[in-house]
C-alpha cells in the first residue's frame, strides 16, 4: 500500500479543497473568478472568527459551544444600546462595545469553568441557553432592521470594489482587514508569549501543566473570555454585513464551526491545534455550502456531504493512529 | 445536607420542589387532570431521545446523531405509511403496513447505530465528532428524500402511539416507562449493563479485565439508535407527519436531561432513575411556566440556570462522597 501521509489533517483538507476547486472549474469555468473568490471570502469572515475561537478553546482542552449565543447576544445588545443612548458612536466604537459584551459573558464562563471547576462542554450548553434565553426574553425579539450609523459605516465599508468583464460586481469587505487581524493576533498570543505555552500546556495535560506552576484557572479564565470577545466581534460584523441585526441568527452554527476546526485538525482531546489547519477547514466548509452545486451535487445533500468529509477529515487520521497503535502494541 | 448525598436524591428533592411551588403558584390549572395528562403526552418523546443519550454517556461516549436518527427513521416511515397504505386505510391493510413501517424505522434505527458504533469502536473516532457527522448525514439524508418539506397522510391507526390511551394513560407514557424500566434492568442486572458501567469508569482497566470493547461499543451505539428510532416514531404520530428538521431543540435537551439526571458526561456513573425524575423536573418546569404564560425562551433561560446550579451543588458534594484523585479539570 502506497504510504500517503494523510495523518495530518492540513493535507488531507488542503487536497480535497483543491480536488473541489478543479472539479467546480471543470463542470462550470466561471467558478475560477475574483467574483466568485470575494464570495468566498465575504461568507468565511464570521465563520473564520468564530472558528479561531473554537480552535483556541479546543486546544486548552475545552471545548465551547455558547459563543453563537454571544455573538448573537453582544450583536443585538450592541445595536439595540447604540440606537438608544450613542448614535454618535463611529464602526469602531460598536465593535467595541460588542467586544467588550462578549469579554462580559465569556467571563461569566470562565469564572464556571475555572473557579468551580466544572466540565467545559455542560457549562457552555448553559450558558447557551441561558444566553440566548436571557436576550430573548428580556431584551428582545425583534429584529432591528436600522443598524445604529456606525455599524452602517461600517457594512458599507470596503477594502476594494470593481466590476468584472462580464459586468458582475465584486468587492472585499473591511472586515476581511479585521479577520486578518484577528489570526495575526491570536498567532501571536499561541505562538510568541508564554501565555499561548501555557494554553498548549493545559491541553496537553492539565497535571502536567499544574505541576510545572502553570495557572490552570488563569488560563481557563482567559481563553474563554478571549473566546467572548472573538464572539462579540464575530456578531458585530455579521450584523453590519448583513445590515440587520436579528436575534435568531447565529445559534445552530456551533456544531458546524467546530466541525471545521476539528476538520483543520486540532484535537478534541486538547493540546493540538493549528491555524493553518482552522483556516482549510472553514474554507471547505464555506466552499461547499456556496459551492456545491458547481460540482452537480443538489444543495438538499449539503449536509450529508459535509457529514461525510467531518467522518472522513477525523476518521482517516484516528484509524491510521490506531493502526500505528497496534503495530506498536 | 449529607442526608441528600446521592445526586438521585437531590433530583428528587428538586423534582418534588419545583412541582410544589408550580402547584401553590396556579393549584387549580397545575393540579388539573387536563394538565396532568397533556404532560404526560408530552414528555416520552424527549424522555426517550434523553433514555438513548444517557447509554452512551455511561461509556464515556456520547450520541449526538439522535435527533437526526429519529427523523430519519421516521421520514422512511412516513413513506412507507403514505405511499402504501395512505390516510383511507383500515382493517389488516392498515395494521400490515404499520407493522412494516414501524419494522424499518426500528431497523433502521439498529443500522444506524451499527454505522455510528463501527465508528467509535472500530475506526477509533471520538464519539462526539462521529456522532456529530453522521448524524449530519442521516439529517441530511431525510432532507434529501422528502426535499426538505413534511410527510404526512397516515392510516389513522398510527395516531393511538402517540395520541392514545390504554386503560386511561397516555400509550407514550407507558411506552417511555416500559423502556426506562427495561434500561434499568439492563443496565444493573445484565453482565452488559455491568460491563458498560466498568468500561465507562476506566476503559483500560476494562481492556486489561478483557471485555471485548469492540463487540460492547457497537452494542451500546445500536442500543441508542434502536431508541432514538422509537422516539423518532412516537415523533411521527403526535405531530401526525415526518419532517427532517423536527425536534431540533432536543438534541441539547437531551444531553441536559441526562447531564442534570447525574449522568457523569465522562462515562462511569449514571442511574435511569435520576433521568427519569430530570425528565419529570423538567416538565413540572415547563408547564407549570406555561400556565404562569412564560415565554419559551424564558423557559430555556430557566433551563440553563437549572443545569449549572444542578452541576455546581454535584461536584460540590461529590468530593465528601467519593473522594476521588483530583479530577483531570474541566474537560
Amino acid at each position: 500500500m502506497p504510504k500517503i501521509d494523510l495523518a495530518r489533517n492540513e493535507w488531507l483538507v488542503a487536497l480535497v479543497i483543491v480536488a473541489f476547486c478543479a472539479l467546480a472549474a471543470v463542470s462550470d469555468p466561471r467558478f475560477l473568478s475574483i467574483a466568485t473568490l470575494t464570495d468566498l471570502l465575504r461568507g468565511g469572515i464570521v465563520l473564520t472568527i468564530f472558528a479561531v475561537g473554537a480552535m483556541l478553546v479546543l486546544v486548552s482542552g475545552g471545548i465551547d459551544v455558547s459563543f453563537t449565543a454571544v455573538a448573537a447576544f453582544a450583536m443585538y445588545v450592541t445595536a439595540m444600546a447604540l440606537n438608544a443612548v450613542a448614535p454618535w458612536m463611529p464602526w469602531w466604537g460598536a465593535l467595541g462595545l460588542g467586544m467588550g459584551i462578549g469579554a462580559f459573558l465569556g467571563s461569566i464562563n470562565g469564572t464556571l469553568i475555572a473557579l468551580f471547576r466544572l466540565p467545559t462542554l455542560i457549562v457552555t450548553l448553559g450558558t447557551l441557553s441561558i444566553f440566548r434565553g436571557f436576550m430573548l426574553t428580556f431584551v428582545g425579539q425583534k429584529q432591528i432592521t436600522t443598524l445604529p450609523p456606525g455599524m452602517r459605516e461600517f457594512g458599507r465599508m470596503m477594502v476594494v470594489r470593481g466590476t468584472n468583464a462580464d459586468g458582475s460586481f465584486y468587492s472585499l469587505h473591511a472586515a476581511f482587514l479585521v479577520t486578518v487581524a484577528v489570526v495575526v493576533i491570536t498567532w501571536a498570543i499561541l505562538h510568541r508569549t508564554m501565555l499561548g505555552r501555557t494554553i498548549f500546556a493545559i491541553g496537553g495535560s492539565v497535571e502536567s501543566a499544574r505541576r510545572i506552576g502553570v495557572n490552570v484557572a488563569r488560563t481557563q479564565f482567559f481563553v474563554y473570555v478571549y473566546v467572548g470577545v472573538l464572539a462579540g466581534l464575530a456578531g458585530t460584523i455579521h450584523a453590519s454585513m448583513a445590515r440587520v441585526a436579528n436575534p435568531f441568527d447565529l445559534v445552530g452554527l456551533e456544531l458546524s464551526v467546530i466541525a471545521a476546526v476539528v476538520l483543520g485538525g486540532a484535537r478534541l482531546a486538547g493540546g493540538y491545534g493549528t491555524l493553518t489547519g482552522t483556516f482549510l477547514g472553514v474554507a471547505l466548509i464555506v466552499l461547499v455550502r456556496n459551492s456545491l452545486i458547481v460540482i452537480g451535487i443538489p444543495n438538499t445533500w449539503q449536509s450529508v456531504t459535509i457529514g461525510v468529509l467531518i467522518l472522513l477529515g477525523t476518521g482517516l487520521p484516528a484509524w491510521q493512529a490506531k493502526r500505528a497503535a497496534a503495530r506498536a502494541a | 445536607m449529607h442526608r441528600f448525598a446521592s445526586p438521585e436524591a437531590r433530583l428528587a428533592v428538586i423534582a418534588l420542589t419545583v412541582f410544589a411551588v408550580m402547584a401553590a403558584l396556579s393549584p387549580d390549572r397545575f393540579l388539573s387532570a387536563q394538565n396532568m395528562t397533556s404532560m404526560a403526552f408530552q414528555f416520552p418523546e424527549f424522555a426517550i431521545l434523553a433514555l438513548a443519550m444517557t447509554v452512551t454517556m455511561l461509556t464515556g461516549g456520547i450520541d449526538l446523531s439522535v435527533v437526526g436518527v429519529a427523523n430519519f427513521t421516521a421520514v422512511v416511515a412516513a413513506m412507507i405509511l403514505t405511499r402504501f397504505a395512505g390516510p383511507d386505510a383500515t382493517g389488516a391493510d392498515a395494521a400490515m403496513w404499520i407493522a412494516a413501517a414501524v419494522a424499518a424505522s426500528m431497523v433502521l434505527g439498529l443500522v444506524a447505530g451499527l454505522f455510528n458504533g463501527i465508528l467509535v469502536a472500530v475506526l477509533g473516532l471520538p464519539a462526539i465528532l462521529a456522532t456529530l457527522g453522521s448524524g449530519l448525514i442521516f439529517t441530511g439524508l431525510a432532507v434529501a428524500l422528502t426535499g426538505g418539506s413534511a410527510v404526512m397522510g397516515f392510516p389513522t391507526a398510527i395516531a393511538w402511539l402517540g395520541n392514545g390511551t390504554a386503560l386511561g394513560i397516555p400509550v407514550p407514557l407507558i411506552l417511555f416507562a416500559v423502556l426506562a424500566a427495561l434500561l434499568a434492568l439492563i443496565l444493573s442486572r445484565t453482565g452488559f449493563g455491568l460491563k458498560v458501567q466498568m468500561f465507562g469508569a476506566n476503559p483500560l482497566a476494562a481492556r486489561f479485565a478483557a471485555i471485548d470493547i469492540t463487540g460492547l461499543l457497537i452494542r451500546v451505539y445500536l442500543l441508542s439508535g434502536l431508541l432514538a428510532a422509537i422516539a423518532g416514531l412516537v415523533v411521527m404520530s403526535r405531530a401526525n407527519s415526518a419532517k427532517a428538521d423536527y425536534g431540533s431543540s432536543y438534541l441539547l435537551l437531551a444531553v441536559l436531561i441526562a447531564v442534570l439526571g447525574g449522568v457523569n458526561p465522562y462515562g462511569g456513573y449514571g442511574k435511569i432513575i435520576g433521568v427519569v425524575l430530570a425528565v419529570l423536573s423538567m416538565q413540572f418546569l415547563s408547564s407549570g411556566l406555561n400556565m404562569l404564560s412564560v415565554s419559551n425562551f424564558a423557559r430555556e433561560l430557566i433551563w440553563g440556570v437549572l443545569l449549572i446550579f444542578v452541576m455546581i451543588i454535584n461536584t460540590r458534594a461529590a468530593p465528601q462522597r467519593r473522594p476521588k484523585p483530583k479530577p483531570e479539570a474541566s474537560r
